[in-house]
């Protein structure tokens, strides 16, 4: 009786040090490198312009510039950023709900400025 | 013994006499000629230089909104014109040209006073270098009729901010004026974030209308977005005038900023400019929409 009731109750135990081991480096990895995507700017396009993201998922933008300073603004996030030409600027985000959403250059760049946009999706 | 009550005028005489007129202007708490009323024009977004099919009539708007004004019965008191004069060229000689036009026809109006500012498209390329050639500042304060105007620059920095320079400016002005004189501001993109998606705001804007809010009778005039559009931040009215070149729609009312198209059937349809009453009994002012007539 005793025997039977010990063995699910280790079985269980084991099941979950065996989870605990598998997820921790898991859990590590997604907390050092989360998903990188690169966008660059020059006048007047952001390349790419339609960006798929996940909810809660953590990403980083790495962004450059082409030939002038460009503005990378994605007001729905609460997330912007300068972009001197020849430096990657690096920029965190988390979604937090699910939408579209869309960024613009929101630095003056010249005469097609005024399109220069794109969209996030975030599922 | 005859009792005598002093005017306005009798002191303002006596000022002038004295050679004080200046003096009296500057006295804390009073301004010269208060509560005299009088009209200005706002116009704005005259895009000089634009072509395209949002506006077959390119080169003939601004010349109709001139002609009118010009017919007035009574000329305003001033004009001002809240920016983008010009529409955006990177030719920087090409950029030169254009304002040359613009100021050709505007040299036109029968007003007594024409005051500009720089909107992105004129000013954002070069920091406002061509506009400084042949316009002058683009940020400055005048005074008329007890009333305290001060225009400010958002667009000379591409990032459409004023400046800490321009803030500091602007606190010192202030700092001249008592709590309840009657001041009205003239940015060209709005001091609020209106819709920060299609750039409709001021990076800094919010401590723009912080400095502000200790003043009891602030009013801005702008332009910018292309249509009529009124907000209060606090008691702070913002009130955004029409374009002279192409109207744009309702901010986020489409996925882009793009031009409302040209409606043969109503030609100039969302395009026009304004009178504005001002120094009326309890300091509102009020606003007069004019369209262009074609």
């Amino acid at each position: 009786m005793t025997k039977t009731e010990t063995k699910p109750g280790r079985r269980r135990a084991l099941r979950c040090l065996l989870a605990l081991a598998a997820g921790t480096p898991l859990l590590h990895s997604t907390a050092a490198a989360p998903r990188v995507i690169k966008v660059h700017a020059r006048k007047f396009i952001f390349t790419p312009d339609r960006i798929s993201l996940r909810v809660g998922e953590p990403v980083v933008f790495e962004l450059t510039a082409q030939d002038v300073v460009m503005g990378f603004s994605v007001p729905d996030l609460g997330i912007r950023a300068d972009l001197p030409p020849g430096q990657v600027v690096r920029l965190a985000a988390t979604p937090a709900r699910a939408g579209t959403f869309g960024f613009l250059c929101d630095i003056f760049c010249g005469s097609g400025h005024e399109t220069m946009n794109g969209v996030i999706e975030v599922m | 013994m005859q009792q005598r009550s002093w005017k306005r005028r009798d002191f303002l005489g006596l000022a002038a006499c004295a050679g004080g007129a200046v003096f009296a202007q500057a006295l804390p708490g009073w301004a010269a000629g208060r509560d005299e009323a009088f009209y200005f024009v706002q116009l704005s977004d005259a895009h000089w230089g634009f072509q395209g099919p949002p506006n077959p009539d390119a080169r003939g708007t601004l010349p109709k909104a001139v002609a009118a004004v010009n017919a007035l019965p009574q000329p305003p008191d001033f004009l001002m014109f809240t920016g983008d004069l010009t529409h955006t060229t990177d030719d920087a000689a090409e950029r030169r040209r254009r304002m040359r036009e613009f100021q050709a026809i505007v040299a036109g109006l029968k007003v007594p006073v024409v005051h500009l500012m720089p909107g992105e498209h004129d000013a954002s390329l070069d920091q406002g270098a061509a506009y400084q050639e042949l316009f002058g500042p683009t940020h400055y304060v005048f005074d008329h009729k007890g009333m305290h105007f001060i225009v400010l620059d958002n667009v000379s920095d591409p990032a459409g901010r004023v400046g800490e320079a321009q803030l500091g400016w602007l606190a010192d002005d202030l700092a001249r004026q008592p709590r309840d004189a009657r001041i009205v501001v003239f940015t060209h993109r709005p001091l609020f974030d209106l819709y920060p998606q299609w750039d409709w705001a001021t990076r800094d804007g919010a401590q723009v209308i912080e400095r502000l809010m200790p003043y009891a009778n602030v009013t801005v005039f702008y332009g910018h977005i292309h249509q009529e559009h009124h907000h209060m931040t606090g008691h702070i009215a913002h009130h955004a005038a029409r374009s002279l070149m192409f109207p744009l729609p309702a901010a986020g009312s489409q996925p882009q900023r793009q031009p409302v198209p040209w409606d043969p059937a109503r030609p100039y349809q969302g395009l026009g400019w304004r009178e504005v009453q001002a120094g009326r009994p309890g300091g509102e002012f009020g606003i007069d929409e004019k369209p262009v007539a074609g």
